[in-house]
């Protein structure tokens, strides 16, 4: 393997800043990525991942804060001088040139040789496995052999960076799962640095060595993929992360790592991950699978069945409260709707946090 | 006819070919155009081939043997082409930066504006404004670039100017508008690249605009080919600029030979026909898939 990634130690966003006149896309966001890494930007829609990477990508002017790469501030560079490469969510192949012309595109701005642009882009082609169709148009290409190209394009000309923008987002579940494991085979091949933008959390999660999680502009928390699936830092990245019940109540007693909350009369026992105020409003967050029907008495959330859904192994529950809040829950038997339901999670599995989250 | 096609209703049959209760809307524009081009058209081709006197081809054998009518063909020709051409090189790069601008509505608006106006009152505007004694001649006059007016009426320059005021517009419109058909992403993804705007320009967005560019180039030049207004009075109509409508004017209207007349509209139909289908042929040539970036 020849193709290789360009070598510097970090990249440095400080203090990123980008407004759209009175609508503050990002603000001030800061990040540190060593080389070699694979960087998830996750968050919702309009969280400011995609402005972050096209920031990098120089396709978008930063209006505040500033990009290093090692010693050299990059971000008045323009993006061909920039030479990272870019993926881009609708994939972007020149619809007028053959796979290998698409391919070969960047090697050919840089004035590579013709044999050694013939060499490589042949060798990417084996990369991405794309033998066979390299004097096809991108427009007689599956959805999957276009992303395909697009990776190699990106990657062939061996940049320091490689920039994802949802790249399996116009793909179906099967191949996206296909890709997803295409797109880690190649980063662990290349070693090359990658920042790639997404909103699904498991794609995140499966793919990164570090997830940056973004909210309104800013940089939520920043963590492992393990840390960040059992640990979030704030009531809304646990949400994101797919604890999806959240439950209001008010903080009865907290000693140490557990707090206990009172609601509708049960004290529930659960993790601490902020600071609380004892008798302070707080809320509980527990994932739908970590949450299952007890015996009727026991300690737990009471609440009154809306409908279940056969899931093959079990049944997806829906319940809600009598304050109106909404839970979703695993049971392993069908639940008649209108009956009274006792749920409850395991006290590691439920995350509680003060109101300050 | 087998058993199961023959089950299968008549009306479902057409509508499977796509012919059903909607066809029958374009009944009108098929009348219309039957009516205003087609009879016409053909009418013409007939009159053309009765002359007031000697064989069928009479017409068309006098057209040809007299230089002051056949010469017509070029004259129009070196107004139209160069006047298509010059349009077109002026229309790029300018739509190139209306698209990226905020207020492009404004601007497309100030430069369609001569479209709306006509070409006869252009026409009038220019005549005063390049006139000798005009805010032209004058300006460079006290600039003291010139020494005597330049002379731009009542001769090709003149012609070509109003041909070109009035033209860019429409020119301008079609190129913006597959401009505008043009996926930016592409372009972002050769800057990501290395490409600079000059190579961007030259191997993405030029070889996905020549398809419209070239139908772009038939549309205008087609509208100066015929030209006649400006011709008349901003040109030489007895020399320099006696375009080939003139001469079918003549043709008809001073000479009353409607078939001579007739005659010249042919030739003129064929002539613009021949640059058209060339035209077409070497777009052939092009790529002309979506220009779009895959399955977006």
């Amino acid at each position: 393997m020849t193709i290789h990634a360009a070598s510097f130690r970090e990249l440095r966003l400080d203090r990123l800043s980008r407004d759209f006149g009175t609508h503050n896309a990002l603000k001030d966001v800061s990040l540190t990525i060593q080389q070699g890494e694979f960087i998830a930007l996750l968050g919702p829609s309009g969280c400011g991942k995609s402005t972050t990477l096209n920031i990098i990508a120089g396709l978008l002017p930063a209006t505040g804060g500033g990009i290093w790469l090692d010693d050299k501030r990059i971000d008045p560079l323009r993006p061909e001088e920039r030479g990272f490469g870019m993926v881009f969510q609708n994939y972007a192949l020149f619809p007028h040139m053959s796979v290998n012309k698409n391919i070969g595109f960047g090697l050919k701005m840089r004035g590579t040789p013709k044999a050694e642009i013939e060499r490589r882009v042949a060798e990417a082609v084996g990369l991405v496995r794309l033998q066979g169709q390299t004097e096809k148009l991108p427009g007689q290409l599956s959805g999957g052999q276009q992303q395909r190209v697009a990776i190699a394009r990106a990657i062939v000309v061996e940049p320091p960076l490689v920039l994802m923008d949802e790249p399996l987002s116009n793909l179906d579940a099967k191949l996206r799962l296909e890709m997803r494991a295409e797109i880690r085979r190649i980063h662990n091949t290349l070693g090359a640095t990658t920042i790639y933008v997404t909103h699904d959390q498991e794609e995140a999660l499966s793919l990164a060595d570090r997830i940056v999680v973004m909210r309104d502009g800013q940089v939520r928390q920043v963590g492992i993929p393990e840390d960040l699936f059992s640990r979030p830092d704030h009531l809304d990245v646990a949400e994101f992360m797919g604890f999806r019940n959240k439950i209001a109540g008010k903080a009865a007693s907290v000693s140490g790592e557990h707090a206990t909350v009172a609601i509708d009369g049960a004290a529930i026992l659960g993790r601490a991950r902020n600071t609380i105020a004892q008798g302070a409003a707080a809320h509980l967050a527990i994932r739908p699978e970590d949450l299952h029907p007890v015996a009727a008495g026991s300690v737990g959330l009471k609440a009154q069945v809306i409908s279940t859904e056969f899931r093959g192994r079990e049944f997806v529950g829906f319940a809600r409260m009598a304050d109106g809040t909404d839970l979703s829950f695993l049971a392993h038997d069908k639940l008649a709707p209108g009956s009274e339901v006792t749920l409850a999670a395991e006290p590691d599995r439920v995350l509680v946090y003060g109101a300050a989250a | 006819m087998s058993d199961t096609a023959s089950s299968i209703p008549l009306s479902q049959r057409l509508a499977a070919r796509g012919l059903d209760g909607l066809t029958l809307l374009v009944v009108p524009a098929i009348l219309f155009s039957l009516a205003l081009f087609i009879y016409p058209f053909f009418y013409g081709l007939f009159l053309s081939f009765n002359p007031k006197a000697g064989g069928a081809l009479a017409n068309y054998q006098r057209f040809f043997s007299d230089s002051f009518l056949y010469g017509t063909i070029a004259t129009t020709l070196w107004l139209a082409l160069p006047v298509t051409v010059l349009t077109l090189l002026m229309a790029i790069p300018i739509a190139f930066r209306v698209r990226t601008m905020k207020h492009q509505r404004l601007l497309t608006t100030i430069l369609v504006i001569p479209i709306t106006l006509g070409t006869v009152l252009v026409a009038q505007g220019l005549l005063n404004y390049l006139g000798p004694q005009g805010w032209f001649n004058r300006a460079l006059l006290t600039m003291g670039l010139i020494s005597t007016p330049v002379k731009l009426l009542h001769n090709y320059w003149g012609v070509m100017i109003s041909l070109v005021i009035t033209g860019f517009p429409f020119t301008f419109l079609l190129t913006l508008s597959y401009l505008s058909g043009v996926d930016p992403a592409l372009e972002q993804a050769g800057a990501t690249l290395g490409a600079g705007p000059w190579q961007r320009f030259k191997h993405i967005l030029l070889p996905l605009l020549l398809p419209g560019l070239a139908i772009t180039f038939c549309l205008s030049f087609v509208q100066a080919f015929s030209v006649f207004p400006s011709a008349v009075l901003l040109g030489a109509p007895a020399g320099p600029t006696r375009v080939i409508s003139i001469a079918a004017y003549q043709a008809a209207f001073e000479e009353y030979d409607y078939s001579m007349a007739s005659a010249v509209a042919m030739i003129m139909g064929v002539v613009q026909l021949s640059i058209v289908v060339a035209v077409l042929a070497a777009r052939g040539l092009l790529y002309r898939g979506p220009a779009g970036g895959g399955k977006g």
